[in-house]
């Protein structure tokens, strides 16, 4: 077991569909300068850096070079972490493992993207094994349109059940969340009058290509109580792959890489009743009909029941476990910031820091992280170092 | 600044292009070689079977991933299976294997095949969603000309 570990800093770009007035290292700046101001630290007290994005999405393959002048990492331990759509979740496992470890007290973690800058879809195909699958993945929307096809003729959801989702997280993102991308609220008919782009998915199901950058700090124990009275701490982790062919990682139902990555940090953190225990959940949903598939490999619902539990309101704001306060996914979509947005965006949450987004009195938050061969990433936050 | 101001320095922004036009030349390895010569040369698709818990993957691999041992026996499996997956793909994009737009509407689709314990992932004939369904079964269709490649040498599964 390592050491206690908190957050005590989060700082994000106003994230937007192309942002020229800023080249990579520009955006990262804005992330890292928000992120140590939400902290009372400067630059001298960061020990060392994790940063990652989508490295082929830019054509950048020494990132964390390319990105010192962003985050000032000259003279300092800097370490790239690029796993895909786990991008920005994984860089926050890492950041959390250095200062976890005793070796480092403060830790940055950075993730960004620059999404406008090139054929996102084309980007991601080539994660896909190339002699066998490259040529007819669709890239992310492909994959999460063939998973919502399965679950759809296995339990009779539909469209306009995921479409719910999309409406949930644009209204979160329009009313609530000053950084989200796009904020404006949408219908379920404008969900369903959408062109499709990869059917059962529609337009409006899908997360949009954002650019933006995100950066969150970490701290030991001791160093965490000396920053601030009221940190984020890290209860548990989770993280788990699939294989190498999507083929034999497509599965009924759910998500099994999400079910045990979220099971593996349950455990860690002490957590039996995770619909019950859990105030607030930040996840990585790519497209509205994970928001329904997904649902049971979290144990939030029963097997086939991501439907009904999507249309009985709880996830809400208001609701019993209110999802995605800051809009999720589908409203922002930086990809290699993304994850980490979710783990920033749940760490305001117990530190009662959301503003507007804030769900009252949030003790125990979830982020989950979502990418490449359909893994998963799973964080359990808490406002206090244990849980009651 | 005011609105018309920060448009005007906005517009003095650059972004230059690039291309990126690199070959890539990727070794198949020993199993899927065996794959793709099979598909040329007698129509065959040849899964390899874990010696453990005797799960039979497609396309065959060095090791099953759950059991972490090596798998050695080469088994033929059907050319007919069950959809376990699919979607209709419209959204534009270029394909990075040949650098050209992909060709639009594709039904991706995930196939068990008769024999098989993995899916693969192909394309169907049919790309009107309402004709489709998981669970349908679907035969492959192999071209006539035949290379050596898995995109190719199946032309499509087509629903039988």
């Amino acid at each position: 077991m390592g050491k206690r570990t908190a957050i005590v800093g989060v700082g994000q770009t106003n994230h937007r569909s192309k942002i020229p007035e800023c080249n990579g290292q520009e955006l990262i700046a804005i992330a890292v300068r928000r992120a140590l101001d939400s902290s009372g630290l400067t630059i001298k007290d960061i020990d060392a850096v994790v940063v990652g994005n989508m490295d082929h999405f830019e054509s950048i393959n020494y990132v964390d070079m390319w990105s010192v002048l962003g985050f000032a990492g000259y003279m300092k331990p800097v370490l790239k972490v690029t796993t895909g759509g786990t991008t920005g979740s994984a860089v926050g496992h890492a950041a959390f493992y250095h200062a976890s470890s005793g070796l480092f007290d403060v830790v940055l973690a950075v993730g960004w993207e620059q999404n406008s800058e090139s054929d996102t879809t084309a980007a991601i195909v080539t994660h896909c094994e190339p002699l066998i699958e490259r040529d007819f993945y669709g890239g992310a929307i492909g994959g999460l349109a063939s998973q919502y096809s399965a679950y759809m003729d296995g339990y009779g959801a539909t469209e306009e059940d995921a479409a719910l989702v999309s409406v949930r997280d644009r209204h979160n993102a329009a009313l609530y969340n000053p950084y989200a991308h796009l904020r404006k609220t949408i219908t379920v008919e404008d969900v369903m009058s959408s062109p499709y782009i990869a059917y059962p998915l529609r337009l409006l199901h899908m997360c949009p290509r954002s650019d933006g950058a995100c950066a969150v700090i970490f701290a030991g124990e001791e160093k965490a109580k000396r920053i601030t009275d009221r940190p984020a701490w890290v209860l548990g982790v989770g993280n788990s792959h699939g294989t190498t062919y999507l083929g034999d990682a497509i599965a009924m139902p759910g998500l099994p890489s999400l079910e045990k990555a979220s099971r593996d940090a349950y455990m860690m953190a002490g957590i039996s009743n995770p619909f019950k225990q859990i105030d607030v959940a930040e996840l990585y949903l790519p497209s509205a009909s994970a928001g329904v598939a997904w649902m049971e490999s979290m144990r939030f619902c029963e097997e086939g029941e991501g439907p009904k539990f999507i249309k009985s309101g709880v996830t809400n704001m208001g609701g019993e476990l209110p999802i995605n306060p800051s809009g999720g996914v589908i409203a922002t979509n930086c990809i290699g910031a993304t994850g980490l947005i979710r783990i920033g965006e749940a760490a305001l949450q117990v530190m009662g820091k959301a503003e507007k987004r804030q769900v009252p009195a949030a003790k125990v938050a979830l982020a989950t992280g979502f990418g490449g061969c359909l893994w998963s990433d799973a964080t359990i936050l808490g406002s206090k170092p244990r849980l009651d | 600044m005011s609105s018309q101001k920060q448009e005007e320095k906005i517009e003095e922004l650059l972004s230059i292009s690039s291309i990126v036009d690199v070959p890539y030349n990727y070794n198949a390895g020993y199993y899927v070689s065996q794959y793709l010569r099979e598909l040329k040369e007698n129509r065959r698709i040849l899964g390899v079977k874990c010696p453990k818990c005797q799960k039979v993957y497609v396309p065959p691999r060095v090791v099953c991933s759950r059991c972490f041992v090596q798998t050695k026996e080469f088994v033929p499996v059907s050319d007919t299976g069950t959809v376990m997956a699919f979607c209709v793909v419209t959204v534009p994009y270029t394909n990075p294997n040949t650098g050209e737009p992909k060709k639009l509407p594709f039904t991706c689709a995930y196939i068990k095949l008769d024999g098989s314990d993995s899916n693969i992932m192909h394309c169907l004939e049919e790309v009107d969603e309402k004709k489709i369904r998981a669970g349908m079964r679907v035969q492959a269709v192999f071209n006539e000309i035949r290379i050596g490649d898995h995109f190719t040498d199946i032309k499509h599964f087509k629903i039988i």
